[in-house]
């Protein structure tokens, strides 16, 4: 209550005068952040064409993109994506959804936390590539084996995530709601949900970077498709240049995926921008 | 008005159960024999003893205690948020279909994730008011707090007397039949808290609502009050009541440069002192004993 008496007018018209994104040598951040890798490539590059490092193993990235270029021609390289696309879109939401009812009913009900807590910190130290196994056996060897998978590793963090973002909103809060006639639902709406919304989110991206671990590992146990099979499936056939392409194409869908949980936690949290 | 003093009958609170009121209206809010105690340790702490007072319709109520005596505990009992262990109390209910009770909490109670005209029609859109009615109430005490400027802003990006305001405009808006206000202004500096209390006293002269309001602060409790209950501290019982003679509608800066004003505050202060070192020695024989037992 104490801070914030810096004019009040100046903060909101002019919000946070930004230094230059310059730094001491004259270079952008942005330039830096593109150059490293790109220096690095060509590097890599070099050492291949000189013989330094083994071909066998480090292929040059020219020949990588070469047979990314014939993957993507041949239509092979986005039937895998797609499986795996699909798989992680099914699997994100069955872990989600029960994972936030659940998460936000022990937040506020203390029996239920009490009564559920130990069962979901007792499983969570699994590793959950351990049960692989026994959710082929359970599922099959179809689809459904691999999105529960997904939806087992989305599940874990988000649901001790919202339950500890529930817990930890301030109890004024719900004096607040409660002095002002809000019924259960809307206490729901209005305070539980947004109040634990940061930890949510940071729960859903630590579930969707776990259910990409996972798609992996299940897509090269059980599966014909998929960017984990083509992995394994390359090791097999000894294609190494085919197995860069697909930890490459692994690591742009994560990166693409935090860059689009940034921007809707942006949105579902216009407060904190 | 130079003649009228502050009424300073000391009433006993286990004794007679009622003031003298010199004005003949309505009450609003009656406490009969009311106690709270509270159980930590196994052991049993009495925070309100036997608290008996009565609240005419209309009428600008302060409570001052020193801290810890329990006010805030009145408070949230008087709001339905916690219960009496004995003893009861009753607010007259209003003919409309208004709210019985909104309460302007201490310290930070908007909330962070709305902005501020959201905040501020927050009781209006839990009692499922028809939008074009929120939006004339709200807008109406936005701009009487001076906040129509920051109407989508969220309170991250607001000075604590902004929000203060922001939590003043939401009470008001819920259109309450009263008010409870719970140290408003306690976490201000000097400047803004008086440029509050013109305002509040403004707003509250357009509607005259009945409001309890809680403070430490015995000159906040004179500007704003018409009559003030002085309370002790552990257990908290009723001291003392004085009534506050100032004309309405009051200039708060006029107000604070004539001599009663003075009078009043050190009536009450002069009170409360007693009070106030009584908590202090307890507080000090506590330690002592505590000591003595450790050895």
């Amino acid at each position: 209550m104490t801070q914030t008496s810096a004019p009040l007018a100046a903060q909101v018209v002019n919000p946070a005068r930004r230094s230059p994104k310059k730094n001491k040598f004259g270079v952008s951040d942005r330039v830096l952040a593109i150059g490293t890798p790109v220096v690095l490539l060509l590097i890599w590059e070099a050492f291949v064409h000189l013989g330094a490092i083994d071909a066998r193993f480090f292929p040059a990235p020219s020949s990588i993109f070469m047979r990314m270029g014939e993957l993507i021609a041949s239509g092979e390289l986005w039937m895998h994506m797609w499986a795996s696309i699909q798989r992680l879109f099914y699997g994100f939401w069955l872990g989600l959804v029960p994972a936030i009812v659940l998460g936000v009913l022990m937040g506020l009900s203390r029996p239920i936390r009490s009564a559920l807590s130990p069962l979901v910190s007792g499983t969570y130290p699994i590793p959950k590539s351990a049960l692989l196994p026994l959710i082929l056996l359970i599922f099959g060897l179809g689809e459904m084996s691999k999105v529960v998978m997904v939806a087992i590793g989305v599940f874990y963090p988000v649901v001790m995530n919202t339950m500890s973002g529930v817990v930890q909103v301030a109890p004024i809060y719900y004096d607040v709601s409660k002095n002002y006639g809000a019924s259960k639902w809307k206490v729901f709406k209005t305070v539980a949900i947004p109040g634990a919304m940061p930890s949510i989110m940071t729960g859903i991206e630590l579930g969707a970077g776990l259910g990409l671990i996972l798609i992996a590992i299940a897509e090269m146990m059980g599966a014909q498709e998929g960017l984990g099979f083509m992995i394994w499936n390359a090791w097999q056939l000894f294609s190494v240049e085919t197995m860069y392409v697909g930890i490459f194409v692994i690591a742009v869908m994560g990166y693409i995926i935090a860059l689009f949980l940034a921007e809707v936690a942006k949105w579902v949290m216009p407060w904190k921008r | 008005m130079t003649t009228v003093k502050a009424d300073r009958a000391h009433l006993n609170s286990r004794g007679a159960q009622n003031e003298s009121s010199t004005m003949t209206s309505e009450v609003k809010i009656s406490v009969d024999h009311l106690t709270k105690q509270f159980d930590s340790k196994g052991k049993t702490f009495t925070a309100l003893d036997d608290i008996n007072i009565t609240i005419d319709k209309g009428q600008f109520f302060v409570i001052v205690g020193p801290s810890g005596c329990g006010k805030t505990t009145l408070l949230r009992i008087l709001a339905g948020l916690e219960k009496p262990t004995s003893g009861s109390f009753s607010i007259k209910e209003a003919a409309s279909n208004r709210p019985e009770n909104s309460m302007v909490f201490q310290g930070d109670s908007i909330f962070p994730w709305m902005t501020v005209w959201e905040n501020a029609a927050y009781g209006l859109n839990m009692r499922n008011v028809p939008k074009s009615e929120i939006k004339d109430t709200v807008g109406h005490y936005l701009s009487k707090t001076g906040l129509t400027a920051f109407a989508d802003a969220y309170p991250h990006q607001l000075s604590g007397g902004m929000r203060q305001r922001v939590s003043i405009a939401r009470a008001f808006s819920n259109d309450p039949d009263i008010l409870l206000m719970d140290e408003p202004f306690s976490a201000l500096d000097e400047q803004n808290k008086t440029l509050l209390h013109e305002e509040l006293l403004r707003i509250w002269d357009e509607t005259r609502k009945t409001v309890l309001f809680i403070t430490h602060s015995v000159d906040e409790a004179v500007t704003l009050g018409d009559r003030i209950m002085i309370m002790t501290s552990q257990p908290g019982r009723v001291k003392a009541f004085v009534d506050v003679p100032f004309e309405r509608p009051r200039d708060v800066l006029e107000l604070r440069h004539r001599p009663e004003y003075g009078e009043v505050v050190y009536d009450i202060w002069q009170q409360l002192k007693q009070e106030v070192n009584d908590s202090a020695e307890k507080a000090k024989e506590r330690a002592v004993s505590k000591a003595a037992r450790s050895h």
